[in-house]
């Protein structure tokens, strides 16, 4: 497919801090290697961008210069750290290296930290292990780092254990301890992968600031070509174990040599297009939702359950063939309401009407004939199938349920043609999820939703578990389903750039409440709530002559806890804009043009420079 | 973590009423009673002997005395022995169990979070099979073979210990039998802590650990020893019900003067009393061993703390 470039001009880079030439490893019980002849180097205070999908060997090769790998791996070829050649040293040798010279943060903060220890014990341990500080100095520095990172209240969370810090918390943790002994060279494995949009960007710029100010070379390794351009001097493109190709990042974005590096920035780096007009007028609401309130208990005692509200007056209507998105970071309730609108979870209080039949008062049991024409796309597509049922069974399934006077000829009949059209192959149909990729395991679960021909489809970020040209292809397959079958689309994403691509009109959340509501190109273009436009301002753009520009401008910390006071506008601890007013009233749903809908007192005044 | 405690504490209560309403009742559904079966009494004298300890009148309301007495701290009269009291059977026979108990415990965890650890260590090298071989034995022998394979070995052929009997000053005669009833445990939980460990090791935050430097002894100790002992601390429930049922046979192998025999003899004697006692007794260590289990594994995991400690 390619020729991997010359050593020479790998080599290149001024003041060479880490070269890895020609590695390769296989794991015992395996023909082909994992990785061949790969080549990379990374010069001192430079950011080197490794992209490609999953599988493509790009951690395994960090992994592997660093003795990561389990054990009975075989490694060969040379990897220099400095004057230090890594592979063949000693155990004892690498752990001066780790840790020291060398900073790892992992992609998922939720695994990465051990979770019996606090997370100040976890920062002091390294101070302690390679610099030799004592305890009570370990401690005050660990405080100083995680002020560093801008965790913010650091000395209280020094104190707590992962569990009870958020995922951007966490991660802000592991790069405080991988900074911690001032390391020559940082490797970043997709550092932002299972974060928000904002937190993603302001982690990035985070490390783009950290970087700078400390003359530290980066490794960022990520599927995220936007990330990539924010930060890294040079890219290297990897597949299937090898480097395909590796240059600056002008060269690689500008003038990418290989199809397939082309074909990954044109699934990242597509123009927002105006969606797809549905094919047919907008007929009646498929989906009324008015004055929705959902509460969980949280804590477990015994006589005072506190509650904790998740979605607050929310209404929305979805009209027959329509694409509402919904928007908002974790935690905004976003989910919830997919889930108090399908009645998968008991709302407390408002109305919803499905196909014009209000269900709100229905007992579950009388609405599973109901659901026919109401269906569901997860996020995770292997953990939402059953991993006992063949790919035939699994989608043949929901006829079996709801149209069980179907001959079983006539069913295996709709099942294949329905595989067929999702673009899955004939061989596939005997497996089972875990012999799937995402990609194939997301088909299979639109399949299963679509062979009812629902009136509604509701999408629960289901690109977001997907790399970015199974997400191209899964987004493209939802946006021809939609136009042939005149289905109405409930999507929800923390992406707003997804969003817009596929969606007419779109609601942004925050903390439970409506906050904007729009035709989503004009939400885009000119967003009235200043939440929206920190979503939009966050988009990473896959441009490198933009991307780090916009990067510098987003703010580094983590954003103000929520105030605790239930008056005013939620919104107000994080608002540039916030006057008196927001503190005392809770802003109004009030109309602000043509479709549009916004929850600000001073919409019109900031969103045209007053403020 | 105290008000948590507080409450299961006192969640054992109804727990302990259920378990004693149904032994109450259950014990005698058998046929026979206390009387019957020793000698040939006269009619008249085991009518008076029943009389005597109120077993003719009406169930509920030998129930209700009983509750009573119980509430008063009186376990009752022993039927078959006549001469003491349950109170004063099971205070003489529990330290004995109980040390016998606690020793097969404390060795059964040691030998077994250490074979476990040193078998995750390195699988499939020459302690990691042996753990395999020793798990079969152990597992498969009953401990009435074990007892005296073991006695036959260290007492007769090599004079180190006691062949059996038992001597409060003399703690030589407490190895044997605490070694017999460690043993299986000892299997159950190597296998537990190899398997637990092997799948920590596994984990991201262990290989993170190791990207920082910490160096092999300190990633196994801090790191990945603690989560990899939450199945075993898990299996304290268990194992408690285990060296209960355990003891009665090591007990009676090696002649020792416990409570376990009580609770087949008392059974076999129709000794209500006695069986109530013992059910109260053995009962109360249970539920007392899985409260403990479960604050341990609080304590191993900050993820499960109900409350702020």
């Amino acid at each position: 497919m390619s020729s991997t470039p010359p050593a020479g001009e790998l080599l290149s880079a001024p003041e060479g801090l880490l070269s890895i030439e020609a590695l390769r490893v296989r794991f015992p019980g395996t023909n082909a290697p994992a990785l061949e002849d790969v080549s990379l180097a990374v010069g001192r205070g430079e950011c080197l961008g490794v992209v490609g999908e999953s599988g493509a060997g790009k951690s395994l090769t960090f992994l592997a210069a660093f003795g990561l790998l389990p054990a009975g791996a075989e490694v060969s070829g040379r990897a220099r750290l400095g004057t230090t050649e890594l592979l063949g040293l000693t155990e004892r040798a690498l752990d001066r290296i780790r840790g020291r010279r060398v900073g790892l943060v992992f992609q998922d903060p939720m695994s990465s930290l051990t979770p019996h220890l606090t997370v100040g014990a976890q920062v002091a341990e390294v101070l302690r292990r390679h610099l030799g500080l004592g305890a009570r100095a370990a401690r005050t520095r660990a405080g100083e780092l995680l002020e560093r990172v801008r965790l913010g209240d650091a000395g209280r969370r020094m104190r707590q254990y992962p569990h009870e810090l958020s995922g951007g918390m966490r991660q802000r943790v592991m790069i405080a301890i991988a900074l911690a002994c001032e390391p020559q060279l940082l490797i970043a494995d997709e550092p932002t992968t299972a974060l928000d949009v904002t937190l993603q960007a302001q982690l990035l710029a985070l490390l783009a600031q950290i970087k700078r100010e400390q003359h530290m070379a980066l490794v960022l390794i990520t599927h995220d070509f936007g990330a990539v351009a924010g930060l890294a001097d040079r890219v290297a493109v990897m597949r299937a174990g090898r480097v395909i190709e590796s240059g600056t990042a002008a060269q690689v974005f500008g003038a990418p040599r290989e199809t397939y590096t082309r074909e990954l920035l044109r699934a990242a780096g597509e123009p927002p297009g105006v969606p797809a007009a549905p094919s047919a007028p907008a007929g009646a609401a498929v989906l009324e939702v008015s004055d929705l309130e959902v509460r969980f208990a949280h804590g477990t005692g015994l006589l005072r359950r506190r509650l904790f509200t998740a979605l607050e007056s929310v209404s929305l209507e979805l009209a027959g063939g329509q694409a509402l998105g919904i928007v908002g970071e974790s935690g905004c309730g976003k989910s919830t309401l997919t889930r108090a609108a399908l009645r998968l979870v008991r709302a407390r209080g408002g109305r919803v009407v499905w196909l014009g039949r209000d269900v709100s008062a229905l007992a579950p049991r009388y609405l599973r004939h109901l659901r026919r024409d109401l269906q569901l796309i997860f996020q995770d597509p292997l953990a939402s199938l059953d991993p006992h049922l063949t790919v035939e069974r699994l989608v043949g399934e929901p006829l079996e349920i709801h149209l069980s006077a179907l001959p079983p000829a006539e069913r295996l009949a709709r099942t294949r043609s329905m595989l067929e059209r999702v673009g899955l192959e004939p061989a596939l149909y005997g497996r089972r999820p875990h012999e799937l990729s995402g990609g194939q395991c997301q088909r299979v679960g639109i399949a299963r939703a679509m062979i009812l021909a629902p009136r509604l489809l509701v999408c629960d970020e289901p690109l977001s578990a997907l790399d970015v040209r199974a997400q191209r292809q899964i987004r493209l397959l939802l946006e021809e389903l939609r136009g042939e079958q005149g289905t109405s689309l409930l999507f929800v994403s923390h992406d707003l750039a997804l969003v817009r691509r596929l969606c007419e009109r779109a609601l942004v959340l925050y903390r439970g409440r409506m906050v904007e509501l729009g035709p989503s190109a004009a939400l885009f273009e000119r967003p009235l709530h200043p939440y929206t436009r920190e979503l939009i301002e966050a988009i990473a753009l896959a441009d490198p002559a933009l991307q780090p520009a916009r990067l510098a401008k987003v703010a580094l910390g983590e954003p103000p806890a929520p105030l605790a006071s239930p008056g005013g506008c939620a919104f107000r601890a994080r608002c540039p804009h916030a006057t008196a007013v927001c503190a005392e009233q809770r802003p109004p749903w009030v109309s602000a043009g043509p479709g549009r809908w916004v929850a600000c007192h001073h919409f019109g005044q900031w969103a045209d420079g007053m403020l | 973590m105290f008000g948590y405690t507080l409450r299961r504490l006192l969640g054992i209560v109804p727990v302990l009423l259920i378990l004693l309403t149904v032994s109450f009742f259950v014990v005698r559904l058998a046929p026979g009673g206390p009387f019957a079966a020793a000698r040939a009494l006269p009619a008249r004298t085991r009518a008076e002997l029943k009389r005597l300890y109120g077993l003719d009148r009406p169930l509920g309301v030998q129930y209700l005395d009983y509750l009573d007495a119980l509430a008063h701290g009186n376990l009752g009269p022993s039927y078959s022995m006549r001469d003491d009291t349950v109170a004063q059977l099971i205070g003489a026979g529990l330290p004995v169990s109980a040390t016998l108990g606690a020793a097969a415990l404390a060795l059964g965890v040691a030998l077994g979070v250490a074979l476990g650890v040193g078998a995750a260590l390195n699988p499939g090298a020459v302690l990691d099979r042996l753990l395999t071989l020793f798990a079969a034995l152990t597992l498969a022998l009953p401990s009435f073979v074990t007892g005296p394979l073991l006695a036959l070995a260290f007492g007769l052929w090599l004079h180190w210990l006691p062949v059996a009997g038992w001597r409060p000053d003399a703690p030589r005669y407490l190895i044997l039998p605490a070694v017999t009833l460690a043993l299986p445990l000892a299997a159950s939980l190597a296998r537990l802590m190899r398997a637990s460990l092997l799948e920590v090791l596994q984990a991201s935050y262990v290989r993170t650990a190791r990207a920082r430097g910490l160096g092999r002894a300190r990633v196994l100790w801090h790191h990945a020893l603690r989560p990899a002992l939450v199945p075993v601390v898990g299996y304290l429930g268990p194992a408690a019900t285990y060296l209960v049922t355990g003891s009665l046979v090591v007990e009676t192998v090696f002649e020792l003067p416990g409570t376990g025999r009580y609770l087949v003899q008392g059974a076999i004697d129709r000794d209500y009393t006695l069986v109530m006692g013992m059910v109260l007794v053995y009962g109360l260590l249970t539920l007392l061993a899985n409260l403990a289990a479960d604050l341990a594994h609080a304590w191993l995991d900050p993820r499960v703390r109900h409350e702020p400690l």
